[in-house]
Parts: C-alpha cells; sequence; structure tokens
C-alpha cells in the first residue's frame, strides 16, 4: 500500500469525512503570531550594513541595517523604541526572506 | 540560369537550413531526450501535412560580431499543418540555433504565425526550446516578447492557444505560455522558471536543482502553471492530439461532433456512491459511468486534486466536466481548487462548451492558511465564473450540498439552466452535527447526557433537512433522479439547450476577481 492509498479524516465543520490528505495541507505552516521585537528580513538579499551595536538605544524609524536586494540599498527600520538585544547576522550574510537579523527589548 | 538548376539550388538552400544549428549540436539535442524542432512539428502534426513558413530568415543584428553569425530560421520554425484534418498554426523553436535564444527576427517569425493564426481563427499551438533572451540584441530582444504576449491576449478567447515546454522556457518567456489556455509539460525536459538556480544560489545561497525549481512535475503538481504532464514527447503529442478533438477551432464553432457511444457496463452508476456522506469514492468513475464510451479526458490531473475538471462527450458532443472529488481532502473547495475551477469555467464558456457539474462537498476548507492564502478573493472566482458562463450549465448534485459550497457549485441561483439531485442528496445549510451543534445548543447544554442529546438532535436535523426535497420544494431542484437515470436527464437537456441565448448587461469587460 503506497502513502497515496492511505486514508485519513478531514474535519469540516465538526464532521469527520474520510479522505486522502494531500501533501500540501500536510505540510501547511502553524500560525504563530508576528512578534514586533524579533526584527525579520523582508526581502532577501545581503547585510551590506550594520548601523548598530547590541545594548544601543534605537528609535523608532531609526536605520538598523542595510540590506543589498534587488539592485538596491534597502534600508531596514526600527518599528520601535527599544534597546538592542542581540544581532543573529553579520556583514555579508546572504539572508532569505523572513531570516531573524536582530531581536529588540 | 536554367529552371532545373534554379530548382537545385532551392533544394541545396533548404537541406543546409534543416540541418538548424548543425549535426553537433543536433546530437546534443538527441543526448538529453529531445527531439529537433521539426521532429516535433512533423510527429505532432497529420502526415505531410506541414508548411513550412520563413525558412530563409536570418537576424541582421550587428553588435557583438553577431553580424559573422549566420542563425539558420533564426532558430525558429513556423508554418501551418492539420491533426486529424483540423487546422493549426505552429511554431517551434530550436534549440540547436543558439540555444533558441529570441532574437527580432524569431520573435517577427512567431508574431507572423500569430497573426496568422487569429485571422485565419485557427488553433495555435507553441512549443517552447529556448535559453530566453537573446542578449546580443538587446532591448530589440523585449519587444519580440512584448508582442508575443499582447498577441498571446488579444488571442485569448478567440482561438484556442496551446503551449507546450520542451525544454528550457525561463526569465520573461515564461509568461507566453502562462497566457495561453493550456500548458502541456514533459518529465525530465520541461523546466520553467522566472529566476533560475544559479540566481537563487547567488542571491540566496539556496541550492535547488532545475528539476525541482521548475521541473514539469512541480509545475503539475504543487504551481498548476501546467495543465497536462507526461513521461515523454511522445506521451506529451498524444495529449495534444486528443485534446485538439475535444475543442472547437474558434470561438465562433462548436467542437466537432462524434458517434455517439454508450458508457462502458462495468461503470455501474447506482454502485459508486457510498450512502454515508462521510466516505470517500472516486466522481471519476461517476463521470465515466455519465459520458459516452466512458472516455474522460482529465485536465491538471495532478493538481488540487480535491476537484475534477476535463472532457468527455455526452451524445457525440464535447461537455466540460467540474466535480468535487470526495476521494482527495473530501472534495473541498479551497483556493487551488477554486482558481482550477473558475479557469476551466470561463475556457468552456469562451469556446462554446456546455459545462456539466457534479457536486458532492462539505464545504470550504478551514484554516488559518487558506484565510490568509485569499479563499474569499479565490473562492468568489467560482462564483463569477458560473454566474457570467452563458454555455448550458447542468449540476447534479449527488451527495452533499452545504453552505456556500452548494451556492458556488453551478447552483440554480446562478443561473444553472437544470439542476438535478439524486435522492442521497443532502442540500442544507450545512452538514448535520455542525448544524445540531448551533440549533439544538440549549438543549444540548442542558441534557443530562449531552452527548446522546446531541446524537439525537443530530438525528433529527438529518431526517428533517439532509435531503433533496427541501431544495426541490422550492423549485431549486428541477427534478430528483435516480442515479440510472443521470445520462437520459443530462442527454436530454444538453440537447434542449443547443440553442440557448442569454442577454447579458452591455459592458466592455467584467471585473473578475484575480
Amino acid at each position: 500500500m503506497t502513502k497515496k492509498d492511505i486514508l485519513g479524516y478531514l474535519n469540516i465543520n465538526t464532521s469527520l469525512y474520510q479522505t486522502r490528505i494531500s501533501t500540501k495541507f500536510e505540510n501547511r505552516k502553524t500560525y504563530k503570531p508576528a512578534d514586533p521585537k524579533v526584527i525579520l528580513s523582508f526581502i532577501p538579499g545581503t547585510v551590506f550594513d550594520i548601523n548598530i551595536k547590541p545594548g544601543q538605544i534605537v528609535k523608532k524609524g531609526e536605520i538598523l541595517m542595510i540590506l543589498d536586494a534587488m539592485k538596491m540599498k534597502n534600508k531596514l527600520k526600527a518599528n520601535m523604541d527599544g534597546k538592542v538585544k542581540s544581532i543573529a547576522v553579520k556583514l555579508g550574510d546572504k539572508v532569505s526572506k523572513g531570516t531573524v537579523l536582530l531581536e529588540l527589548e | 540560369m536554367p529552371l532545373n538548376k534554379k530548382i537545385k539550388e532551392l533544394q541545396e538552400k533548404r537541406v543546409k537550413v534543416l540541418l538548424g544549428g548543425g549535426e553537433q549540436a543536433i546530437e546534443k539535442q538527441k543526448a538529453m531526450g529531445k527531439r529537433t524542432a521539426r521532429e516535433r512539428i512533423t510527429s505532432l502534426l497529420d502526415e505531410n501535412s506541414f508548411n513550412e513558413y520563413d525558412m530563409f530568415v536570418e537576424h541582421d543584428a550587428r553588435d557583438f560580431d553577431m553580424d559573422k553569425k549566420s542563425l539558420p530560421s533564426d532558430g525558429v520554425i513556423i508554418g501551418s499543418g492539420t491533426i486529424y484534418g483540423a487546422p493549426v498554426a505552429i511554431f517551434a523553436q530550436d534549440f540547436t540555433v543558439a540555444g533558441g535564444s529570441l532574437g527580432l527576427m524569431h520573435s517577427r517569425k512567431i508574431t507572423k504565425i500569430m497573426d496568422h493564426a487569429l485571422k485565419m481563427r485557427m488553433p495555435l499551438i507553441g512549443i517552447n526550446d529556448s535559453g530566453g533572451a537573446r542578449i546580443q540584441e538587446g532591448v530589440n530582444s523585449l519587444a519580440g516578447y512584448g508582442e508575443i504576449f499582447f498577441r498571446n491576449t488579444i488571442s485569448s478567447g478567440v482561438i484556442p492557444q496551446i503551449s507546450v515546454i520542451l525544454g528550457p522556457c525561463a526569465g520573461g518567456a515564461v509568461y507566453s505560455p502562462a497566457l495561453t489556455d493550456f500548458v502541456f509539460v514533459v518529465d525530465q525536459i520541461s523546466k520553467m522558471f522566472i529566476t533560475g538556480p544559479e540566481v537563487i544560489k547567488t542571491v540566496l545561497g539556496e541550492e535547488i536543482s532545475m528539476e525541482d525549481l521548475g521541473g514539469a512535475r512541480v509545475h503539475s503538481e504543487v504551481t498548476g502553471n501546467a495543465h497536462f504532464f507526461a513521461m515523454s514527447e511522445e506521451e506529451c503529442f498524444d495529449q495534444i492530439k486528443k485534446l485538439i478533438t475535444f475543442i472547437p477551432w474558434n470561438n465562433s464553432q462548436k467542437a466537432r461532433a462524434f458517434e455517439p457511444g454508450e458508457p462502458k457496463p462495468e461503470f455501474d452508476i447506482n454502485k459508486i456512491v457510498p450512502a454515508d456522506p462521510t466516505l470517500p469514492y472516486d466522481v471519476k468513475d461517476v463521470i465515466r459511468a455519465i459520458v459516452d464510451n466512458s472516455d474522460f479526458f482529465e485536465i491538471m490531473e495532478l493538481y488540487a486534486k480535491n476537484l475534477v475538471i476535463g472532457f468527455g462527450r455526452m451524445g457525440g458532443r464535447t461537455t466540460g466536466f467540474v466535480a468535487n472529488q470526495p476521494l482527495e481532502m473530501a472534495g473541498v473547495l479551497d483556493v487551488d481548487s477554486s482558481d482550477k475551477a473558475a479557469r476551466f469555467i470561463r475556457y468552456c464558456d469562451a469556446f462554446n462548451i456546455p459545462i456539466i457539474t457534479l457536486v458532492d462537498l462539505p464545504g470550504y476548507l478551514p484554516g488559518v492558511d487558506q484565510e490568509h492564502a485569499g479563499v474569499i478573493r479565490h473562492g468568489a472566482k467560482v462564483l463569477y465564473a458560473y454566474s457570467e458562463a452563458t454555455v448550458p450549465k447542468l449540476t447534479v448534485i449527488l451527495r452533499k450540498a452545504y453552505g456556500g459550497g452548494y451556492i458556488a457549485m453551478s447552483s440554480r441561483h446562478l443561473r444553472a439552466d437544470f439542476v438535478f439531485a439524486w435522492p442521497s442528496a443532502e442540500i442544507a445549510v450545512m452538514g448535520p452535527e455542525g448544524a445540531a451543534n448551533i440549533i439544538f445548543r440549549k438543549e444540548i447544554m442542558s441534557a443530562a447526557d449531552p452527548d446522546a442529546m446531541r446524537k439525537q438532535k443530530v438525528e433529527e436535523y438529518k431526517a428533517k433537512f439532509a435531503n433533496p426535497y427541501v431544495a426541490a420544494s422550492r423549485g431549486y431542484v428541477d427534478a430528483v433522479i435516480e442515479p440510472s437515470e443521470t445520462r437520459k436527464f443530462l442527454l436530454h437537456s444538453i440537447e434542449v439547450s443547443e440553442n440557448k441565448d442569454v442577454p447579458m448587461p452591455k459592458k466592455k469587460h467584467g471585473l473578475p476577481p484575480f
């Protein structure tokens, strides 16, 4: 019996239906609320410049890093006032979209 | 020069051009399991039906030493021929000539045959096998792509457009196939992507093979960019030929009618669908129990399998089928299946093909990922496509038709012409369990044994509402029929819909939620 022949159950409005479950459904991302203190890369690219150090106080709107991506120097700005807790990347790192760049506190 | 010498001169010129990029390049092409462009055309078309045009066209680029290079036929073959007697215009990129790269004259040849196809109102088949833009020709190459995309769009819904990906098709080039009606791919041969593995590696450091990024399987199973998947070029051509038999030459005609034939007895319509609405079955068997000769030609077989689409014939006439598939994901509607259904419904409507919808769905797939992926917007496409379609619309409700799913699946309210329901149909606002939990919440909560009370209330609801008769009493269902009467009712409905004419309000075009 291959995986395709195995029937599972899907709950739709409290009724259980016997059926095949797709790989796409099995691999779907479970939702996690975003943490505003964890700053993620909004674009895939290379870390071109880091303007801050751990422990530094930053104001909302301050430029934290510059990501070189899509032939542009993209500014990464602070989305809140806070203190830099940690920096997860170094100059020249290639980051994909959604990579953790730094954390504020 | 005497005429026979001139004829000989022509023959010699032809021999040179027919060799394309030369023997070495042809050997390389074969080593990849690929045929040459002209071989592909001749094996797809009826024997000796291909007339080639623009054989002697060459580029006139001068920069980067291009003036010293001769590119036979400029890397693309164009012409027309027939498939089972049906006229088709065709172009095939020749990878042996400069990697099938697209320069200005190459694109002019393609647009010439596209213009021809539109003017003559005949189907267009494009075989793509190209490394992409001819960089040496700069912006001229981009202009070429743009001219092709424009024609794809203008011809859309007027003549059938078929794209066959038999090699790389990367960068901007992918948008021509994406604008056409049907895309055919072959395992290990087809590669489609906007940015290739190398760019992704340099920018992101992510390593992925061409096959995993944009191979035939990925586009058939994951992205939904491809409609037909084959294991070899030969199988792919058989699929194209079969498709051509199902579709008309243009939007002012109907598909050719064939000799009708009864479904095969092994598909016993009384034995396919279990009475319990939570148990699965293969809805394709129901289709095979209804269509002529049990011959169902499925489209997008590997993508969003919870909804089945394809062509069959009813009394010899091409008919489009849209069916929920309880065997896969309980047959729910979701983002992908909505997209798949809507596009197919619009295809049928554009080309005068009646639509039969088989309904058995529990509703929409719940989940954060679905909501955030825009199931509202995508789901709306199905409502739009069915409402807008003026071809005959026939609906058979096999079992469940709950809530929004009932409305969406070609209901009377979206102007289905005929709605039939089997005695096993359950047309209700939601499934009995969900409905009983809401309506009888108080009774269940305050009962000494809530579980027993819930069970009792579910049964009460089932007895009263989980049937086709409430909808039939309102005229939302035209007839409750025995499964074995389905083909008879459908054949008659298609017959009496032959001259259906529905006036629509004047407008430039609607705004479907794409």
